[in-house]
């Protein structure tokens, strides 16, 4: 794409007239440069209100301990780990959109991967506070870390998949956090060059001395590709690990094979689905229709309809294999979810992560925002609930009927999830005030190309086959951010 | 970009004669002649063994070329319309190797020189010696009746596409316009969304089920990995020799360069599925599924298990790394041999330990018939290839094609 041979089939990745490279800056940098408007003060005195309850219920754990919450001797392992996977699994797309589809050339990407990359971040740190805060003892967190120490022999133990997880997840923490911040440094130094005092003096030194020479560019676009490469394998890795948390198990229902590629299909299923909710409201809050269009929403209701496809099949595989296998443990562990006490939560899991997104195969409900956004709602809920499916329904009725149980989670089980979500939404309206959240410089890659104006001019010009530009006009129907008026008289 | 401007004749046909011709015959024969003396030297079961191996594999790859063509429209991808014919050839074999494999599966099944391992006599009677009690559970799945009208059921809603497909882009060079690409993306998703939730449950039957008491998730994955890396290594294969004989001059480095990378990328997504599911298997060490490794680490076959992930991984890993190698065609030519060869391997360690377990063989019969069939492929689809023009000149994307640059 971006080539000047591209198709006019292409949908324009930027809309609206009179599109110049400043137009972008200003229209980006609103938020950065402006005092917050009020909705940015009741989402951010909503969501650090809730991080603030988050703060009160870990602490509370700390203070007395994990036994503050439902966990029992039979379930020993319930919304802590559920939350933690849910956060991780959301934390996927931000790679996803800025590695996996710069490698595959999908321009697109340009203006989502900024606040998809922000989100990730945020969604990582959310999945290690659960981390630390499930050891019960936070200030021996340093123990998994295979330190040299004074206890004797005493190593973490290297065959575990949670010391695994540990590599994998501060490794993808790391990466993801330097890529980001990579793609920010021209935008951080835009943001200098307008501003003054003070605030000159923070972005300059966060601008790491960026001067937009060739030379510089150069190294940029070397170092991105780069990334994109390390990063790719990494985030791969990262939920193949987490579901080797589980799967290197005996457990009915934890062991089978098919976790890891099932994992990370469901990580960017999650992930994308959180991306969407996010987007759908700050493109309107922050005026960024233009950039963020119904081609991006499409496409990622697409992404969403193959994901949640793909993790169909794997539930689907494994509820076959069980029965398939003629181990009764395993049989009964799937008859169990199915029709046993937690019956709710695994056909919830199977409405909001199969069923509903197959909605997004018609047309008209994958371009209506209204619909889009309650949908990526629903399979938010139902990544939750995979989770909570795979870990409470595997152990809650063990090999000993006798130690049958249930999990009923307590108000510090709640907080600490209603909390987390808080801090997440904190720290990403906290990132929409300071930082650019779509990448300017990159989307401004795409003004002579990939844009509305820029294919109009090939309309106008009459260069175009009839029956393509018409096609392409049909396309830009379903636009919000397109004057269709333009269009009726070409 | 777009510097160069070339003239180029988008429809040319390839002519199916001379040396590609005669020696795809000559391989045919020697196939011909291999199993022949696989069924005459009373090696009835190796030899049904590997006339099951080659013509899965001959099916996959046909398969994977739907696939391709497929995931191209329902991507709107633009660098590989250029070379789409290809795949398309593939696809038109698709109801000729679905025939084979069927005929093979189904002589295999009533000779009961294949799945005799859920097909015995008596095995699911609790009063007959033979009574096996897990395959006695299965029956419900893996009886013949059930069996069969699967593997015909699935493959005829492949074939249904595999003409349609092609069809349509015929449509387009005879009509133009952008009726046939609108149609190309809607039964591109429709067929996806069949092959994505019937393949796996191909692979449990046709491969799978020999070992009938062994299970993994995982299974229908592998196989899809494995169908979809030598489908990519072969599309590779043929558009470097094509152009080694002077056909398609609007394909360059670059594009070789983007299947390179394709190759490359999903060698490595073979490995990762391959890796889970020994690790998995390995790690919880539950006998129901260690048998299958316990097999393979046999000393008849537990050299071979470690080459398969050293050609099948290591090689491609290292090769294929660097931008040069994948724009060069010799290598990238050489990389996709070795990929053939491996998966054939790799094929080999999931059919001959359930087959003829310890008598395994590797001589007149293995490469007798995996001749037979390279032949067979070659025929069919440059034959395919011969009846359509190289380039589909009016597809929308076609520009954007020529001139990919990356």
């Amino acid at each position: 794409m971006a080539s000047h041979n591209e198709s006019i089939l292409r949908e324009p990745l930027i809309t609206g007239k009179d599109i110049t490279y400043a137009r972008i800056t200003n229209e980006v940098l609103l938020p950065v440069e402006n005092k917050p408007n009020k909705a940015w003060w009741i989402g951010f005195i909503v969501s650090a209100l809730g991080a603030l309850l988050w703060v009160g219920a870990v602490s509370y754990t700390f203070y007395y301990g994990i036994g503050t919450w439902g966990l029992n001797k039979t379930v020993g392992w319930a919304w802590d780990i559920t939350g933690f996977v849910w956060w991780v699994g959301i934390g996927h797309a931000g790679t996803l959109i800025s590695a996996v589809l710069l490698l595959f050339r999908q321009n697109w990407r340009n203006s989502i991967n900024r606040s998809a990359e922000a989100m990730t971040i945020f969604a990582v740190i959310c999945a290690a506070t659960y981390v630390v805060s499930h050891m019960g003892r936070p200030w021996l967190a340093y123990w998994p870390l295979p330190l040299p120490n004074q206890f004797g022999s005493l190593w973490v133990n290297f065959n575990s998949p949670l010391v695994w997880d540990v590599f994998a997840i501060s490794t993808y923490f790391s990466v993801s956090l330097l890529f980001w911040y990579t793609g920010l440094l021209p935008d951080i130094a835009t943001i200098r060059d307008r501003a003054t005092g003070l605030k000159r003096r923070i972005y300059s030194i966060l601008s790491f001395g960026w001067t937009g020479s060739v030379k510089t560019w150069q190294r940029f676009e070397a170092v991105s590709l780069i990334l994109a490469g390390v990063s790719t394998p990494l985030v791969l890795s990262v939920h193949t690990i987490v579901s080797m948390d589980f799967a290197t198990s005996v457990i009915p229902g934890w062991h089978t094979t098919i976790f890891p590629p099932y994992f990370v299909a469901g990580a960017i299923f999650s992930g994308f689905a959180m991306v969407q909710t996010l987007l759908l409201i700050a493109r309107k809050v922050l005026g960024l229709e233009n950039y963020i269009t119904m081609f991006h929403i499409e496409s990622m209701n697409k992404i969403i309809v193959l994901t949640g496809s793909i993790v169909g099949v794997a539930y689907l595989t494994e509820l076959f294999i069980a029965w398939y296998s003629g181990v009764e443990y395993e049989q009964y562990a799937f008859l169990n979810r199915i029709s046993g006490p937690y019956w709710w939560a695994y056909w919830c899991m199977m409405t909001c992560n199969v069923i509903t997104p197959q909605l997004f195969w018609f047309k008209k409900i994958r371009t209506s925002i209204p619909i889009s956004w309650v949908l990526s709602i629903i399979v938010n809920i139902g990544m939750w609930f995979e989770r909570f499916v795979i870990i409470v329904t595997s152990l809650h009725r063990d090999y000993i009927p006798s130690s049958w149980a249930m999990f009923y989670p307590t108000w510090v089980d709640i907080s600490i999830f209603v909390g987390s979500i808080g801090l997440f939404f904190t720290l990403f309206l906290l990132f929409i005030r300071v930082l650019p959240s779509v990448a300017m410089a990159e989307v401004k890659l795409l003004v002579k190309t990939s844009s509305e104006q820029s294919k109009k001019k090939l309309l106008d010009a009459g260069v175009i086959k009839p029956e393509e530009a018409e096609y392409y006009k049909e396309s830009l129907t379903k636009f919000d951010s397109v004057d269709q008026a333009d269009y009726a008289k070409i | 970009m777009g510097a160069h401007h070339h003239t180029y004749n988008f429809s040319e046909q390839y002519e199916f004669s001379g040396k590609a011709k005669t020696y795809s015959l000559i391989a045919i024969v020697i196939g011909i002649a291999a199993i022949a003396f696989g069924f005459l030297t009373g090696h009835a079961e190796r030899t049904f063994a590997n006339l099951l191996l080659m013509s899965y594999y001959f099916t996959c790859i046909c398969a994977a070329g739907l696939f391709f063509i497929a995931v191209q429209f329902v991507a709107q991808a633009g660098w590989s319309a250029g070379l789409i014919r290809i795949p398309q050839a593939f696809a038109k074999v698709l109801p000729i190797a679905s025939i084979i494999l069927v005929v093979v599966v189904a002589a295999g099944l009533f000779s009961h020189n294949l799945y005799h391992h859920w097909n015995h006599e008596g095995i699911t009677d609790p009063t007959s010696p033979n009574y096996d009690a897990l395959i006695a559970g299965k029956a419900g799945y893996l009886n013949v009746p059930f069996f069969l009208t699967r593997l015909v059921f699935f493959l005829a809603l492949y074939c249904i596409f595999a003409v349609l497909l092609p069809k349509l882009s015929n449509n387009e060079d005879l009509e133009g316009g952008l009726n046939s690409y609108k149609k190309s993306i809607k039964y591109s998703a429709i067929f996806l969304v069949i092959f994505g939730f019937t393949t796996p449950i191909w692979a449990f039957d046709v491969i799978m089920s020999l070992e009938a008491h062994w299970f993994s998730t995982m299974f229908g994955w592998y196989n899809f990995a494995a169908m979809w890396v030598t489908g990519l290594a072969t599309i590779a294969i043929t558009v470097i020799l094509l152009k080694k004989s002077g056909y398609l001059g609007w394909i360059n480095e670059n594009h070789l360069h983007d299947l390179g990378k394709f190759v490359f990328a999903f060698s490595i997504f073979w490995t990762y599925v391959w890796f889970a599911q020994f690790l998995l298997i390995y790690y919880a060490n539950i006998p129901e599924e260690t048998v299958y490794f316990y097999k393979r680490f046999e000393p008849e076959y537990l050299p071979w298990f470690w080459v398969n992930i050293v050609v099948n991984f290591v090689a491609p890993l290292l090769i294929l790394m660097t931008r040069d190698a994948k724009r060069k065609t010799n290598m990238l030519l050489f990389v996709c041999i070795v990929i053939i060869c491996g998966h054939w391997l790799d094929y080999y360690m999931m059919i001959m330990p359930g087959t003829v377990e310890s008598h395994r063989g590797f001589g007149i019969i293995e490469v007798g018939t995996f001749l037979g069939f390279v032949g067979l492929f070659t025929f069919f689809m440059l034959n395919a290839l011969s009846k359509a023009a190289l380039a589909p000149k009016n597809h929308p994307f076609l520009q954007e094609s020529v001139h990919h640059h990356i």
